[in-house]
């Protein structure tokens, strides 16, 4: 800050090469007339202080230039990461992918061979289910906040919103275990409801940005008409939004698909054979618990096995918010402001 | 006009005063619905709170607030304290956001006011994928990749550097341990950070930054003195959200973390924090005193996370407030 109040306080009674110094050119160039004649007065007093050229401007640019290099390096190192993990998985997962092992059955720890089917299935049964679960009821809280709520009762919902969306996810898995399983048994049921409590604030939240985006317009042309509140959400506001909507439930059934401590204490004891009943006798075997696992076991299949699963998981997600993002960029370039 | 196509479907019907009082009904099955589901996101909220308390109220009234300070875990012994935890959790979230503030906030400015515009479309997108990585695959990874190479080069290095220093001890034998935890945390974080903070430093007025530079400010002197003071408060919400991130992982740091049990000066020891220590310990529990304790330290981790997200929502808000009045 200091830097910049300088030049405002004293811009007027500045010599030619200054000026100069100001508009971004080194002091060399202005040095050729005037430098000589002032070198002398200003070595006996310093009139215009931290602006003095003397080298400085030099310096400045030089930090500034290293800043934007250390920037753009944080910004490369990230990217770098996302390709050293993505590398780190495909390679690892190569040696076991392959059509037996997308279509056979878990095999069990120390045994080699196997596949994770089941996981698979029972990965996008238990997401299936929270997103229905989850969908209708965030889809409404957003109604609810943008079409009746008055100001103080929409910031208290949103603010629960906002820490039901940063509560950590084991203590979603804690409220389920002791809500659903204490006194019963593991299902792939209590794993949906934890993650559709995952999902609820991500779909409320993003559902409720995209219905303040309906242009008024739309809406106030309904009033005119003498269409009823209800016919207006559901003829004219909810389809004007359906876009951002699915978007952002694609995006959280992203998030959703890879959670694991939700699970870990709802949904982790599952059969080796596909299942499909989420109110079953055992849980429903999943991707993410099975990485999980496999992971904690010093069992060298297992490991690979683990590979090829976090794989799928992996390119399933990055898919997705591949395609989220292409279609919201169609979408947005469609006329809708972003 | 593609709106007034849609009407034309429903305008009859709503002219028709039969068909009217019906839609009053309707109109109030919505209300009720939206009510409803609003009500219920603010009880689950509630629920989970009731139930994490329920379930510690065995350790709660067996070791009271000392189960804090006590630093023992010996559950044969019937003997629980989350010092350790508290330890833990404290040193890898701190470590992280030390380290995943400034690249954070870097990348964000990168994004935002030095990338080509054609980079910043691809860059972008590519951090933002970075957070979107499950959990459980880096945490694997963790394991896997990330601790040989720590323990093999970059832990007898920093030893080697700042050994003097106590978080920089001996390297330990696996690569497990709090510096790896606080390592994958900052993964995690850094996304988080770098995202609010593009959009923060894209609101910044251009004229204030076109003034600083007409007045002789090189680039990083526009962000340092203009950009960055006039989205600080959004940047310190943006940290507080990684914060919250980072102290409530469990899954990741599960893994890399090593699961020891006492206080170790050194980054390089193994430790567990408390959602880790939920996360591995769980299913092994069988007193219901261990259990309670648990579900102790996962009251703990509530209060702290509610009052961490609360103070971003604060912060995050008085800063809206500004902007809304500013324009």
């Amino acid at each position: 800050m200091s830097d910049l109040a300088g030049p405002s306080r004293g811009l007027a009674g500045r010599s030619q090469e200054q000026m100069t110094d100001l508009a971004g050119l080194s002091p060399e160039h202005a040095s050729g007339e005037v430098g000589s004649l002032s070198a002398s007065a200003s070595e006996l007093h310093d009139q215009v202080g931290p602006l003095t050229p003397s080298g400085h401007l030099r310096r400045r640019q030089l930090i500034s230039r290293l800043v934007e290099a250390s920037q753009t390096t944080a910004a490369l190192l990230a990217v770098a990461l996302l390709g050293i993990v993505v590398y780190s998985v495909a390679s690892r997962a190569a040696s076991v992918l392959s059509f037996d092992f997308l279509t056979k059955d878990l095999a069990p720890s120390g045994a080699p061979g196997g596949g994770i089917a089941p996981a698979i299935i029972g990965t996008a049964v238990i997401v299936a289910l929270a997103t229905v679960i989850a969908m209708p009821v965030g889809i409404l809280v957003a109604l609810y906040l943008t079409e009746f709520a008055g100001a103080r009762a929409a910031s208290a919902i949103r603010l629960a919103l906002d820490l039901l969306n940063g509560m950590p996810t084991i203590l979603i898995g804690l409220f389920i275990f002791g809500l659903l399983i204490v006194g019963h048994h593991q299902s792939g049921f209590a794993g949906s409801v934890a993650l559709a409590i995952v999902i609820l604030p991500l779909v409320a939240r993003a559902t409720q940005e995209v219905l303040l985006l309906v242009p008024p317009s739309l809406r106030e042309a309904a009033d005119a008409l003498g269409v009823s509140h209800w016919r207006t959400v559901r003829g004219v506001v909810l389809p004007a939004a359906r876009g951002g909507i699915l978007t952002a439930t694609m995006l959280a059934v992203a998030r959703a698909a890879g959670e694991t401590a939700p699970l870990l204490f709802t949904c982790s004891i599952f059969a080796n054979s596909v299942s499909v009943n989420p109110f079953g006798q055992l849980g429903l075997p999943n991707i993410p618990v099975y990485i999980f696992t496999a992971s904690e076991a010093a069992d060298p299949y297992g490991f690979a096995r683990a590979w090829g699963a976090a794989f799928v998981l992996l390119a399933f997600i990055l898919l997705a918010n591949l395609g989220v993002r292409a279609f919201a960029n169609r979408s947005s370039s469609g006329g809708r402001s972003p | 006009m593609s709106g007034a196509t849609r009407l034309a479907g429903v305008l009859p019907a709503a002219t028709r005063s039969r068909a009217r009082s019906a839609d009053r009904v309707w109109d109030g099955v919505l209300y009720g619905l939206c009510m409803l589901a609003s009500v219920l996101a603010v009880v689950v909220l509630g629920a989970i709170a009731y139930k994490v308390i329920s379930g510690a109220s065995e350790s709660l009234s067996r070791f009271g607030p000392g189960f804090l300070v006590h630093s023992t875990w010996k559950p044969n012994f019937g003997s629980f304290g989350a010092a350790p935890f508290l330890f833990g959790t404290a040193v890898t979230s701190f470590t992280a956001l030390l380290l995943s503030v400034p690249i954070g906030i870097s990348i964000g400015l990168y994004l935002s006011m030095v990338a080509p515009q054609r980079l910043r479309r691809v860059i972008g997108p590519l951090v933002e994928m970075l957070a979107a990585i499950p959990s459980v695959i880096l945490g694997f990874w963790g394991i896997i990749v990330l601790a040989p190479f720590l323990q093999a080069h970059l832990e007898p290095f920093l030893h080697g550097a700042l050994g003097f220093l106590p978080p920089f001890g001996a390297p330990a034998t696996t690569g497990s341990g709090l510096f790896n935890a606080s390592l994958i945390l900052t993964i995690m974080v850094v996304p988080i950070i770098a995202s609010i903070s593009r959009d923060l430093f894209l609101t910044v007025p251009q004229e204030l930054q076109d003034g600083a530079t007409a007045l002789g400010a090189t680039r990083w002197e526009v962000l340092r003195g203009v950009v960055l003071p006039s989205a600080a408060s959004g940047v310190a919400a943006a940290a507080f959200l990684g914060l919250g991130r980072a102290l409530g992982e469990a899954i990741a740091v599960t893994q890399v973390i090593g699961a020891g049990s006492s206080i170790n000066a050194s980054l390089f020891q193994t430790g567990d924090t408390l959602a880790s220590r939920i996360a591995n310990q769980y299913g092994s529990a069988t007193t219901t005193l261990h259990v309670a304790s648990l579900f102790y330290l996962g009251l703990i981790l509530l209060v702290i996370e509610l009052l961490v997200n609360i103070a971003a929502q604060l912060i995050a808000r008085r800063f809206d407030v500004q902007r809304a009045s500013a324009r």
